[in-house]
């Protein structure tokens, strides 16, 4: 067998895969088809799956209630589909905040003197490996009544002589906002600086050669060559906001919720797994159809692996 | 022209993007001094050394530790040392197994045609282009069918039952690492010279001399960077750990969310500060690391 196994390259190449083959099967595929089980089965009164085939859970999701009032056998609800929009709204605006945000700090950094490149993103890197829950935790801190926030604005508003109560800044969806942003700007940071250092000098010279000005030289040049960086950035921010329960639950209490609160309160307290199922299994088929239309129509290379 | 010319737009768009990430996280620290245990408002810093902790309603007027009050109360909580150790061993053991595995499918990918190959190279990107939480909601379903069968099957009790705890946590780490691993020593492989591996052949040492004296070295920085990377990522992690932990295997993470959630104490901005100060030092050997690395390879 061993003969074999040092002539067949074939075979030593499966076993030597095999390990991550197997675990990757066995914990990101399975789990994946048996949520697609689940999500077509029903709750049992104790919280446990009954393994049937009904469409019940995809029903309820997309607005089709049975428990109305006034006697109708059924009637529209759009309380999941709201979630949906919600989440999918807060997603955009949080990709287009990072974009504006990270692109010129990328920028910034890509044409920054070499030596001080590294410098400048060793300092990106903290704030990316600095903990999710512990950066949730400041904004916090900020946000509150009696946050840093309200204490700066009262101060300016003393000097102003203009009266000023603090208000509460938790707790509402421009707090979930900033939250997200703030998580996520670093994703796109990297992405955009590897596209944009990727840049040949000559490129530039020869724009301004060529009698181009600088709004001209960075919308012809340096934007079409960064798209790949946005791109990846943009799957890299876009995703994880969909799926994200910590930013809303802590920022955002209980006035936000998003499809990963949903999925998260249906697997804890709401005990039905089944329902928890469904929503994840279309929240995960919105992603995936907005991430492949993104990328058939702009591409994206190695800048994904950079962040 | 000067390249390096940037304009007095972006300069000040850039101060400001760094005060935007750095104001939060500097904020954080300067609460860990914090004298008001209620958390607040700042009350200033603890101002003096003294035998034993003096309070004034809420705040300390004096501790042993001085400022460091809120640090030295940390290291008595015993859930919070209970949770570091956790989650340390949890990064550990899986670390070292999604490296070696990890290590084993690169080369496989890179060097050999199998027929699972398509299978393998797109299974990594399973956990880029999926939401955290569908994998995390995916896992405690197979693992809470499994072990429920399992422990009817087997008519389990007591503590031969099998449930969530630091063994389904570690397994389910792994399985997201592993792909990181694979394609950062993959990426390392590609720009690889394989002239060398042939001139080792070539002078009469046989594939497994010739891994262990010239591959095995030269993808060795790649192999660091992914461990170092794997590592990272499972100390961090929060969404899978949340779904998979069970009594007894809480992580930092899951305890400094739970805290958050009913109050909140100068001692969670201490831990936070700890936290940040280990993130700095790694983040500052890999770096030198990576730039030594990148040196000597030119």
């Amino acid at each position: 067998m061993f003969q074999r196994l040092r002539e067949n390259k074939s075979a030593r190449g499966t076993l030597l895969a095999l390990p991550t083959t197997v675990w990757l099967f066995v914990l990101l595929i399975v789990p994946l088809i048996l949520t697609l089980i689940v999500s077509f089965g029903r709750r049992s009164p104790d919280g446990s799956v009954i393994y049937t085939f009904t469409l019940h859970n995809y029903i309820r999701l997309f607005g089709y209630s049975t428990d109305c009032p006034a006697g109708q056998a059924s009637c529209f609800e759009p309380l999941y589909l709201n979630i949906m929009w919600r989440s999918l709204m807060l997603a955009f605006n949080t990709t287009l905040c990072v974009v504006t945000l990270a692109y010129p700090l990328a920028y910034f950094i890509a044409r920054a003197h070499p030596k001080k490149r590294s410098l400048y993103l060793f300092m990106v890197l903290i704030p990316l490996w600095t903990n999710f829950v512990i950066r949730v935790y400041a904004w916090m801190m900020l946000l509150r009544k009696e946050g840093a926030i309200n204490a700066i604005i009262g101060w300016l508003m003393h000097l102003l002589h203009i009266p000023f109560t603090p208000f509460e800044m938790l707790y509402t969806p421009g707090a979930v906002l900033v939250g997200m942003v703030y998580e996520f700007l670093p994703f796109m940071i990297l992405p955009i600086y590897t596209s944009l250092e990727k840049i040949d000098n000559s490129l530039y010279e020869a724009a301004a050669d060529l009698g181009a000005n600088s709004v001209k030289t960075f919308l012809r040049v340096t934007l079409p060559l960064s798209m790949p960086g946005m791109v990846a950035g943009t799957i890299l921010v876009f995703i994880p906001v969909m799926g994200t329960f910590i930013v809303s639950d802590i920022l955002g209490g209980r006035q936000v919720i998003l499809v990963g609160n949903l999925i998260q309160r249906q697997f804890l307290d709401a005990r039905d797994p089944t329902f928890g199922s469904a929503v994840s299994l279309i929240l995960m088929v919105m992603t995936l159809i907005v991430t492949y239309f993104y990328t058939r129509k702009f591409g994206f290379g190695e800048e994904i692996v950079s962040a | 022209m000067n390249p390096f010319r940037r304009s007095p737009f972006v300069i000040t768009a850039a101060v400001f993007v760094y005060f935007f990430l750095y104001a939060p996280i500097i904020g954080l620290i300067l609460y860990s001094f914090n004298a008001s245990r209620a958390n607040v408002t700042f009350e200033g810093f603890i101002p003096s050394y003294s035998s034993h902790v003096v309070m004034d309603g809420s705040l300390v007027k004096s501790s042993p530790c001085g400022p460091f009050h809120w640090y030295c109360d940390l290291a008595k909580n015993a859930d919070v040392v209970e949770a570091a150790g956790n989650t340390l061993t949890i990064a550990f053991t899986a670390t070292i197994i999604s490296t070696i595995v990890g290590t084993m499918s690169a080369l496989a990918l890179q060097r050999y045609n199998f027929k699972m190959k398509p299978f393998s190279q797109v299974s990594l990107y399973i956990p880029i282009v999926i939401p955290e939480i569908v994998m995390g909601i995916g896992i405690l379903t197979l693992f809470s069918q499994l072990f429920g069968w399992a422990n009817q099957a087997f008519n389990l009790t007591g503590d031969a039952r099998l449930a969530l705890g630091i063994g389904t946590v570690t397994v389910s780490h792994i399985a997201f690492m592993i792909p990181f691993v694979t394609l950062v020593v993959q990426a390392r492989l590609q720009g690889f010279d394989k002239s060398y591996e042939e001139a080792a052949m070539d002078l009469g040492a046989n594939e497994w001399t010739t891994f262990r004296r010239i591959t095995f070295p030269m993808i060795l920085p790649g192999i660091v960077s992914g461990a170092l990377l794997a590592f990272t990522l499972s100390l961090d992690d929060f969404v899978i750990t949340f779904f998979t932990n069970g009594p007894g295997s809480t992580t930092l993470p899951i305890y400094v969310y739970g805290l958050l959630r009913r109050t909140i104490t100068p001692q969670i901005n201490a831990l936070s500060t700890v936290w940040i100060l280990v993130v700095f030092v790694a983040v500052l050997l890999l770096q030198i690391f990576q730039n030594r690395d990148s040196r000597q390879r030119s």
